[in-house]
């Protein structure tokens, strides 16, 4: 009965691999490529088609992010506003995914020790942003978000340029020559604890934070 | 979701998906088989010269799961988003709205209710407390405290004491459209030497421990350079959100060092406009709130 082609399978092990790869694979070829085919999920557009306000991250702000990634922040901090009552009563306009066509790799995280930050540009002023990182407990003094002193320090700018050209190549980025000429430039003078608030000022203000 | 680039991507998932379901229902019937009567056949393979397997058919339970996959895979694509562009209406934009619309149906009377009503009887009103309290700690405690108390900087709302004025439409423009402190510096102007005068000057406006001398030499220079934003009186100017300088009561301090700091960099303080975030309604509420903490 069927029991020999059984056997053809679990004899040979080329073909053992091939079957299960298939298997393995149809959710992603069902689930995840068309995702590369959409308008919505690669061009800065909302989930309705309108247009998004949304650039690719100026030098100050990329360095911003990369700080952001460097100290783990996403460990504690989603940037993510799932379309629920309770979170957009709380956060603002839940995200949608025209928002993060230039984030690469996105920082939308998994688990919320803190509050979710994806519309957190403009709720705090700056001097609250910059006071709070240096040590939480100044102004929050329930908080137990680890305090980042050492963010008081320049930032390091001979790779920005490097930088600007890989996210060219990988992401849907066009940093124009000019740009990235000027970039070494954007950074000077500026600390760490400068470009975590630019990018944190900056986070989910392309929707308003209006329902 | 509905925004493929081209429609093949629609068929592809379309195609993809079915094919899936069939080919299961296919293993799934080509496995189907009964028990026979008498000794169970042997798989037909032998291992290891003598260990061979037989060849049962799957426990009735067992197939039974798999069509019940079978079949919940078919209903969800039926009922909700996945079979390419089909039911794309059902997604999860529209399950939100949906609760959005309840949400208001729930909430909307309360807050409608409390519009009508004029804010310093909201004020007075322990339910409409009770939620501007809820709201102070969601979007307000971070900067101004839990207790509405304030830190250097950020304005204690319990006191009667106002840098843009007390009144409920003070309140509520602070709180629509945001406040925006701006002191300018005097550490040139002045020079250090100057700027420790006027400082002795504040100081002695507050009957703290004074250099006279000094507080002397500063009044002049308080007359000349500080009277046009908080007052000839220093009792401060709420149309620029200039503090009273005679109450004792701080934002950044008393001590001279502090004094001193302020007057030599100026500030900038600013306070976010919450208007198009929270809308009148909460607004009109949480005005409430700030109001029934200062009463007491
Ligand atoms: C151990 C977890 C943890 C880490 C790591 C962490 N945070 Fe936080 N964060 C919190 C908690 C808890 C709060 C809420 C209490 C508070 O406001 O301090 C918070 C609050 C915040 C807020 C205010 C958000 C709001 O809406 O009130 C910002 C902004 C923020 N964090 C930024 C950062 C940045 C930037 C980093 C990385 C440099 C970081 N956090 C790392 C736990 C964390
Ligand atoms: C980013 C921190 C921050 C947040 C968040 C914030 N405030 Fe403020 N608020 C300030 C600062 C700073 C001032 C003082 C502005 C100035 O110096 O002129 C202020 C001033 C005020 C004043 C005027 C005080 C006076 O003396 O005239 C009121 C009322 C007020 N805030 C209410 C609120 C309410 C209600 C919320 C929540 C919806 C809120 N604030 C959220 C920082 C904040
Ligand atoms: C342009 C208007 C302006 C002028 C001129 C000005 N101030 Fe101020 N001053 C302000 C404002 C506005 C604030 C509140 C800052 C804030 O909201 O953070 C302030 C705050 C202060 C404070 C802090 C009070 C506290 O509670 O901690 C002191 C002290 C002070 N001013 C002294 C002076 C002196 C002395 C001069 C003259 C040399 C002066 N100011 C001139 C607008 C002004």
């Amino acid at each position: 009965m069927a029991q020999s082609k059984h056997e053809k399978i679990e004899r040979n092990v080329f073909l053992m691999i091939v079957f299960t790869l298939l298997t393995v694979s149809v959710g992603g070829l069902v689930e995840i490529v068309p995702l590369f085919f959409q308008h919505s999920t690669t061009t800065p557009i909302d989930h309705k088609g309108n247009k998004l306000d949304v650039k690719p991250y100026d030098p100050v702000r990329l360095v911003g992010r990369d700080i952001y990634v460097r100290e783990g922040c996403y460990n504690c901090h989603s940037q993510m506003i799932r379309p629920f009552r309770a979170e957009t009563e709380r956060y603002g306009h839940y995200s949608v995914a025209g928002e993060y066509v230039y984030d690469h790799p996105f920082q939308w995280g998994s688990k919320r020790t803190g509050p979710d930050l994806a519309r957190v540009g403009g709720r705090y002023s700056d001097e609250w942003q910059r006071v709070h990182l240096l040590n939480p407990r100044d102004v929050v003094p329930e908080s137990n978000m680890p305090a980042f002193p050492w963010l008081d320090r320049p930032v390091k700018a001979d790779d920005i340029q490097d930088k600007m050209r890989a996210l060219n190549k990988v992401g849907l980025h066009k940093y124009s020559d000019e740009e990235i000429a000027a970039a070494p430039a954007a950074l000077e003078g500026k600390t760490e604890l400068d470009a975590v608030v630019a990018y944190l000022q900056g986070l989910g203000t392309a929707i308003s934070h209006f329902r | 979701m509905a925004d493929f680039i081209s429609g093949f991507w629609n068929m592809y998932v379309m195609v993809l998906v079915a094919l899936s379901i069939l080919f299961c229902v296919f293993v799934l019937v080509s496995n189907m088989t009964k028990r026979e009567k008498g000794p169970v056949e042997l798989h037909g393979h032998v291992w290891d010269e003598t260990l061979a397997e037989y060849n049962n058919p799957l426990p009735r339970w067992w197939m039974y799961l798999f069509w019940i996959t079978i079949f919940f895979g078919i209903a969800y694509l039926a009922i909700y988003p996945g079979f390419g562009n089909f039911n794309q209406g059902r997604g999860q934009w529209a399950q939100y709205e949906a609760e959005m619309k309840a949400g208001e149906e729930r909430f909307g009377p309360v807050f409608a209710k409390y519009r009508e009503m004029d804010v310093m009887a909201v004020a007075a009103d322990p339910e409409a407390v009770a939620m501007g309290q809820r709201m102070f700690l969601t979007y307000c405690q971070q900067c101004h405290g839990a207790a509405a108390q304030g830190a250097k900087s950020f304005p204690n709302l319990t006191d009667s004491e106002w840098l843009w004025g007390g009144a409920p439409e003070n309140i509520k423009e602070t709180i629509t459209n945001g406040r925006n402190g701006v002191m300018t510096p005097f550490g040139q102007v002045l020079g250090a030497d100057g700027v420790k005068d006027v400082a002795n000057y504040v100081r002695s406006m507050n009957g703290l421990a004074h250099d006279s001398v000094r507080a002397q030499r500063g009044k002049e220079a308080f007359a000349t350079n500080c009277v046009a934003c908080h007052g000839a009186d220093a009792k401060g100017n709420p149309m620029l959100g200039a503090p009273n300088l005679t109450d004792n009561n701080w934002l950044y301090g008393s001590s001279e060092a502090t004094i001193i700091e302020t007057v030599t960099h100026g500030r900038n303080n600013k306070m976010p406009a919450f208007g198009d975030f929270l809308g009148e309604d909460k607004v009109h509420i949480l005005t409430a709130y700030v109001l029934s903490l200062s009463k007491k």
